[in-house]
């Protein structure tokens, strides 16, 4: 339903732009000029960056980074939160439920919300895509910044918790 | 750009060497995932080309720009916090951005607490960690994106 809209949208717009040309409607060629300045720089940085998260999927093998995650000792556990968290494919909303198995699984709660918070900031998919747009030096600084901060608020966030008794919620999901 | 040319051909010929059948299936998987986001992609350059035409380059320096100030940067991180959109439309939009004079700063607040902060995730997140633990999470995720935000902005000689 949602896409069918954004379909009408752009054959509207496309409509649109194609009589501005007829009747030489300037407004309509500026935004079609703009569009098109926009398309063309997109198309230089596009194709390369989806190849790269075509490789990506097919060569890392997730299964080998899900069974380390078992041995959560000290800074390995946030090591391969961090890692799994990498290879999320999807949004954060998959992270979730792979938070609660993993906390059914007896994982400790500073890696489990080490492995959400880095599920929505590390993606590597995603972080591809910035890199390309935004340069690596801006991703180098954002990730460098980021990552040592979700895991020390990780660790006081499970001190919290053990000290006020708050615990994910008790239904099975 | 040019880093993601030579990143790009050197791993597809790592690839092609390794394994040829593996490497046209990375192809399938990368066209598949472009055709399948090309129409919120489209739908997100014409928005933006028909924005910019009303909201003339010099508006979007003043308010989103490096001489902004502290303006563009709390609008940056309150458009992050409150919408929710895919990296893979808010990263081009923050390149076009960038072209357009808007500070790198502003675009970490935008694009930090879009990844950080789960307003519109909110009903789902409760529902696996109870609200108490969503609401701490996301403040928590909050700060650490307005430290993201200053980083960069030192990094980058935005700020001072």
């Amino acid at each position: 339903m949602k896409n069918k809209k954004t379909i009408i949208i752009i054959i509207a717009f496309f409509v649109f732009i194609f009589f501005s040309l007829v009747i030489n409607y300037n407004p309509g060629l500026e935004i079609g000029e703009n569009f098109l300045d926009f398309a063309i720089s997109m198309l230089r940085v596009l194709p390369a960056a989806f190849l790269l998260i075509g490789l990506f999927e097919v060569w890392v093998d997730r299964e080998t980074i899900e069974k380390h995650f078992g041995d959560d000792s000290g800074l390995k556990g946030y090591f391969w939160s961090i890692l799994l968290a990498s290879t999320t494919v999807g949004g954060t909303y998959v992270a979730f439920p792979v938070a609660y198995s993993l906390y059914k699984k007896g994982a400790k709660y500073s890696t489990i919300f080490t492995y959400v918070g880095a599920a929505a900031l590390v993606r590597i998919p995603m972080t591809l895509f910035e890199a390309s747009f935004l340069g690596i030096k801006f991703t180098i600084i954002r990730l460098g910044t980021s990552l040592p901060l979700i895991i020390i608020t990780s660790i006081f966030l499970e001190k919290l918790l053990k000290y006020k008794e708050i615990s994910f919620r008790k239904e099975n999901k | 750009m040019k880093y993601l040319y030579i990143v790009t051909s050197v791993s597809m010929i790592i690839s092609i060497i390794t394994d040829w059948k593996k490497t046209i299936k990375a192809v399938k998987i990368s066209l598949n995932k472009m055709f399948k986001i090309m129409p919120n992609f489209l739908q997100m350059l014409i928005m933006i080309a028909i924005i910019l035409y009303f909201v003339p380059d010099e508006v979007i320096v003043k308010y989103l720009g490096k001489s902004a100030g502290g303006v563009g940067t709390v609008l940056g991180l309150s458009f992050g916090t409150i919408t929710m959109m895919p990296g893979f439309i808010a990263f081009p939009l923050g390149g076009i951005l960038l072209d357009k004079g808007v500070s790198y700063m502003n675009i970490a607040a935008f694009t930090t607490t879009l990844m950080v902060v789960g307003f519109v995730t909110f009903p789902v997140e409760k529902e696996y960690f109870g609200v108490k633990i969503t609401v701490l999470r996301n403040v928590i995720g909050f700060f650490i994106a307005v430290i993201v935000t200053l980083v960069i902005g030192l990094f980058f000689g935005e700020v001072f």
